[in-house]
């Protein structure tokens, strides 16, 4: 065993032992600290692969935007767990046929001759794959690119334009609206006869 | 690819996506929201004047041959402006009067264009799949533009989680076309699928699924479910634009993926559209006769339609795609004209709804009686409206082709449907007027009234001399391979 092996069996137990944190603690705050680790360490095996774009992305856009996005939600949100655990059981089966499932389409896929090929690590590049990326993301692929983006804009549009128009949802008063009040919106001056004593 | 070749092949994509860009911005800063009309048409006129600059004999590439300009991008990219400009002409009074009109809805359109546009010209499976997500994008926000009502929200759903599906198996099928032949070019899968080493079942498993993908998106039976909720829960314009427009995306991306990608299997494909294009016609002009909304009925109309086209295309055949492409722009041009009239005849606070709401309109608007007429007549492809040309050349091609039995199944449900058709024609002019008539005497703009008549009576005219019409189809088709 060379360093390398020693490194992957560090970064897979890590990762293996955070995903069972993920799913077992009781705490949804600890879940998603818990995925953070398995991230990092899923990132690390990607860099003993030598694919360092996959591994830099996964930590910038999985770890730095989306998870702490998610921690946000999770600590916004008051949810209750108990509520959520009680009908746990009922779903077991289920949950047990998918896992069986998909421990079995593992097997398929991990045995079958396409993937038992050498280690892909082995094969030796001749500049980084970051490198290699850039060079056809800007060329050849130009224009698969560029409309990426334009759908990137698209769904940014159709986010505000859902969420921006139509009924106000808070109860803020627009200060605007607010000094412009008069005294006849607010005071109503009601004349009655005296009524008599009876 | 030198950067003056890439200008003039790709220019009306990027004057389109720079006005898109451009509308979104002035929509946020200026509030005269007919200004942004006008941008709009504008770009549409320039678009299709760079468009129909580019040769019409030879295939150009560009984007390292992933984007096309040959005849069948020319022809479907000059419709859709065409078709875009009138939808937009149609929906400007009822925007303003729901208080939607504004600049998203404008950059919204363009988007979906450009989307529509792309995959026109694509020719390579990553860029279609890029164009498609960009028009479902902006079609799915369109259809919940109106979102303060419910059934706007409930059909953006359903389209949303369709379309979703439907893209998934579209891709499904591309990643399997990706694993036997190595290429996602398709000059190149077509020239490297006729090396017999592939393995024939993954094939034709990627060729269901890139059918059926196609299929959801054309909405033909069965996989139609999506059609008549989105065209029920969508306001009346937007339901206009999603039943015109991107039906010439879909006709292009069918004739790219399997006439000129997939035809090493053309006998396969062909039997999968003609089953298809049976199903699709018996189904939705049977369903159609217990419709008493308009816009479910047009939405199995529609289907029935799409039917049709599936028919003239399964043939493979140069007069089959001549008489599908034909059949593709008269059919927008009657599914405009026909929710153009339904805006038309729509007031402030209620939408043309059921068909009893058209009750007397013979009487009290003999115009817009007079036009419902042709339209409809065109619609059940009655002599000489232009719809039966359409139909006739569809019928032509397949008995040309040897298919007898297609065809007689064809004209059979082709009578089936001018039941329901009649029918709304015998309501507006020999029902007596119901409760509902005075709501619908609202007295439109102008321009929409005459863009109306000369959209309904051209329905007309063409039909008298259909002959360039189809000179233009076939000349198109001719130069597809």
């Amino acid at each position: 065993m060379i360093f390398t092996d020693y490194l992957f069996y560090l970064f897979s137990g890590i990762l293996v032992l955070a995903s069972l944190r993920v799913i077992t603690a009781n705490n949804p705050v600890y879940s998603a600290l818990s995925l953070v680790l398995a991230f990092f360490s899923a990132a690390g095996i990607w860099l003993l692969l030598h694919a360092e774009f996959l591994a830099i992305a996964l930590v910038l856009v999985y770890v730095g935007a989306v998870m702490v996005l998610f921690l946000f939600v999770v600590m916004m949100l008051d949810i209750n767990i108990e509520a959520l655990r009680q009908r746990f059981w009922s779903y077991f089966p289920v949950a047990l046929l998918i896992a069986l499932l998909f421990i079995f389409e593992i097997y398929l896929v991990v045995t079958d001759k396409f993937f038992s090929s050498s280690d892909p690590a082995g094969i030796p590049l001749e500049k980084s794959n970051t490198h290699s990326i850039g060079s056809v993301l800007y060329t050849d692929y130009l224009l698969p690119f560029q409309v990426a983006a334009v759908i990137l804009l698209v769904a940014i549009i159709s986010a505000i334009v859902l969420t921006m128009y139509g009924k106000k949802s808070h109860k803020a008063i627009d200060p605007k609206d607010q000094i412009k009040v008069n005294r006849n919106d607010r005071v109503r001056v009601v004349k009655m006869k005296s009524e008599k004593k009876k | 690819m030198t950067l003056s070749t890439l200008l003039t092949i790709a220019v009306p994509e990027i004057i389109i996506l720079i006005a898109a860009m451009s509308v979104l911005l002035l929509g946020v800063f200026y509030k005269n929201t007919t200004s942004l009309f006008g941008i709009t048409q504008l770009t549409l006129l320039i678009a299709a004047y760079f468009t129909a600059q580019l040769p019409i004999d030879v295939k150009l590439t560009a984007f390292n041959e992933m984007f096309i300009a040959d005849s069948l991008s020319m022809f479907l990219k000059l419709l859709s402006y065409f078709a875009l400009s009138l939808v937009l002409i149609y929906s400007r009074s009822f925007l303003q009067s729901r208080n939607l009109h504004n600049g998203e809805f404008y950059a919204l359109t363009l988007f979906a264009l450009l989307g529509i546009n792309l995959i026109i010209s694509s020719y390579h499976l990553l860029s279609i799949y890029m164009g498609l997500e960009l028009l479902s994008l902006s079609l799915y926000t369109l259809v919940a533009f109106d979102r303060n009502r419910p059934e706007a929200t409930e059909a953006a759903m359903k389209y949303f989680v369709l379309g979703a599906v439907a893209s998934g198996f579209l891709l499904y099928g591309f990643s399997m076309l990706y694993g036997i032949t190595g290429s996602l070019q398709i000059a190149e899968i077509s020239s490297r699928l006729s090396d017999t080493s592939i393995n024939p079942v993954v094939l034709s498993f990627a060729l269901v699924f890139v059918v059926v993908g196609i299929a959801f998106k054309f909405g033909a039976a069965p996989f139609q479910l999506w059609v008549p909720d989105v065209y029920q829960g969508s306001a009346t314009p937007i339901t206009m634009f999603i039943g015109s427009v991107p039906k010439f995306a879909s006709v292009a991306m069918l004739i790219r993926l399997l006439f000129q990608g997939l035809d090493h299997m053309v006998l396969d494909w062909q039997a999968m559209l003609l089953i298809m294009a049976i199903v699709s016609m018996l189904f939705g002009n049977i369903t159609a006769i217990a419709q008493t909304k308009i816009k479910r009925l047009l939405a199995y109309s529609a289907i029935s339609h799409v039917g049709f086209m599936f028919l003239g295309l399964a043939t493979g055949t140069i007069t089959g795609i001549a008489s599908a492409l034909m059949y593709i722009a008269v059919y927008v041009l009657m599914t405009l004209a026909s929710f153009g009239l339904i805006i038309h005849l729509s007031n402030q606070g209620k939408e043309l709804d059921q068909i009893t709401d058209l009750s007397g309109l013979g009487k009290q608007k003999p115009w817009c009686a007079f036009l419902l007429l042709l339209i409809f007549l065109s619609l059940a492809g009655i002599p000489p409206t232009i719809g039966f040309y359409a139909k006739f050349s569809i019928i032509q091609a397949t008995i040309q082709f040897g298919w007898i039995w297609p065809a007689v199944i064809a004209v059979m449900s082709a009578l089936i449907g001018i039941f329901y058709y009649l029918r709304i024609i015998k309501v507006a002019y020999f029902d007596e007027p119901g409760k509902n008539l005075n709501q619908v005497s609202k007295s439109s703009n102008n321009e929409l009234s005459v863009t109306l008549s000369i959209n309904t009576i051209s329905l007309l005219i063409i039909g008298l001399f259909p002959s360039s019409l189809m000179d233009i189809a076939t000349l198109t088709s001719a130069l597809i391979f």
